[in-house]
């Protein structure tokens, strides 16, 4: 970490250019915004949409991914669907989304979701796949309820998969949410980064990047990994 | 408990791809006594967890029926399969506790666990245990649930002899304790004698009952391997139609 710094100083000292700045200069400037409270204020409002839309493509997308994976005809059925869906480049769920239901919040919300969805229901899908039918004969046997088999036999076996979901979901959602910022929304990330773009205000452009990857790192560190520690727990 | 029934007229796999559709069982009649243990020998291959699976409710594509008293409905389950299938995450006493209900689970569960030799180790996580151990847990889920009848599907396979000795006399000390009525899947006839009141041998594919055979020996005898390797001799020499299948 002190080399990179290190090596980032002396590049930006010996090109001296505007659009390489120090890391001091990076420094100083998401301290002043974070003091007048402008960087916590669109990091804030990202979180929250990414939250908000995190939630209900993996909520969605789980359930429909466990269904697919137990319904050969089903899953037939939509096949060719989420291949399709999986493959429309975000920019144009999210113009569309934008032109039909007006530059609003749920318009960014839904447009997030549905690039984020194909993408759960395949891997929560293939999880189902696998799952083990010896377990699920065990569970007809002593008679469990739907209830009991969902949480204590397959969601069990699902975790990796949902884990996965879960982490290449993120870091997809970040990427769309803050075009979708950019193209249709006055505040959050994506809508800043633009600012600083038009401004060519590289250090802004740098100190927000370095927020985010915080954020990013904290998430992994506080909710992903300790979830990760608790589910292996079983394992040898 | 009650006496259980069971008429299967046929059952048949669909053919897949070349090969026919494949008859697994034929005219098969059982008649189970409730608190009989009951083994049933016959070769590899023959439809013998098939049929387990069809008394256990897993598979219902088949004709005929199941009794229990007088009322057309499948049996309470106690299973006991070839491989434990304990549930990973869970540790040996929860995976017993889940197939109870959650608030007589402590008082069902702590005795089961005691007579298993298991009390030391209701805490840890099936990958931990060995395969007898895990055997052990299995019987124990099986037996929690109070069951019309117990199946066990060559419970003791791969099991080192000493070890497979173990269990076995842990099972009947279970057994003679809450006597239930027990389905006993196995090849090995010295096994079945050990711990059988009768012996049905059942045929290759398609399955059919060949002959029954009640054990006369005495349960406090059955550990001595001389009397239970006379009687075998005695069954060749007697019934030469199960030669074949030993």
């Amino acid at each position: 970490m002190l080399a990179f710094l290190a090596v980032w100083q002396g590049l930006a000292v010996y090109l001296n250019s505007y659009t390489f700045p120090t890391p001091e200069t990076v420094a100083r400037f998401f301290w002043q915004d974070c003091l007048t409270g402008q960087l916590p204020f669109h990091l804030g409002v990202t979180l929250l949409r990414l939250v908000v839309s995190f939630a209900i493509a993996m909520l969605l997308g789980c359930a429909i991914g466990i269904v697919l994976g137990r319904n050969k005809k089903l899953d037939a059925f939509f096949d060719n669907w989420l291949v399709i869906f999986l493959n429309v480049p975000a920019l144009v769920t999210i113009i569309l989304c934008y032109v039909w239901f007006g530059l609003v919040e749920s318009a960014a919300i839904l447009a997030v979701v549905i690039n984020k969805l194909p993408n759960v229901i395949v891997t929560i899908r293939e999880g189902t796949r696998t799952l083990d039918q010896d377990l699920l004969d065990m569970a007809r046997c002593f008679h469990f309820s739907k209830r009991k088999t969902l949480v204590h036999v397959i969601w069990p076996q699902l975790h990796p998969f949902v884990m996965g979901a879960t982490r290449s979901g993120l870091a997809l959602i970040w990427k769309i949410i803050l075009v979708v910022e950019l193209l249709g929304r006055s505040n959050g990330m994506g809508y800043q980064l633009h600012l600083f773009f038009q401004l060519f205000d590289v250090a802004g452009i740098l100190a927000y990047t370095i927020a985010f990857v915080t954020v990013i790192q904290l998430i992994e560190l506080l909710v992903l990994k300790p979830l990760d520690k608790k589910s292996q727990r079983w394992r040898r | 408990m009650t006496d259980i029934q069971i008429n299967i007229n046929s059952k048949t796999y669909p053919a897949i791809e070349q090969a026919g559709h494949h008859l697994a069982i034929a005219n098969l009649k059982l008649s189970l006594k409730s608190g009989e243990f009951i083994c049933l020998v016959g070769p590899s291959g023959c439809g013998k967890t098939t049929l387990l699976n069809i008394i256990a409710g897993l598979d219902n594509d088949y004709q005929g029926d199941i009794l229990v008293g007088r009322q057309h409905t499948h049996p309470k389950i106690g299973y006991i399969f070839q491989n434990p299938r304990l549930l990973p995450w869970r540790t040996v006493r929860e995976n017993i506790e889940l197939v109870l209900d959650s608030r007589e689970s402590a008082t069902i569960i702590d005795p089961l666990l005691e007579v298993m030799q298991l009390t030391q180790s209701q805490n840890v996580y099936p990958e931990r245990l060995s395969l007898g151990m895990s055997r052990r847990v299995s019987i124990i889920r099986a037996f929690a649930v109070d069951p019309d009848v117990l199946l066990m599907d060559e419970p003791f396979v791969s099991l080192d002899a000493p070890t497979a000795r173990q269990v076995r006399e842990l099972l009947l000390k279970l057994w003679q304790e809450r006597p239930h009525t027990v389905l006993f899947v196995t090849h090995d006839l010295r096994e079945a004698i050990a711990l059988a009141d009768r012996i049905i041998f059942l045929s290759a594919a398609p399955m059919t009952v060949i002959s029954e055979i009640i054990v006369p020996i005495p349960r406090a005898e059955r550990h001595n391997e001389n009397a239970i390797e006379a009687f075998r001799q005695q069954l060749i020499n007697d019934y030469p139609e199960i030669k074949q299948l030993l």
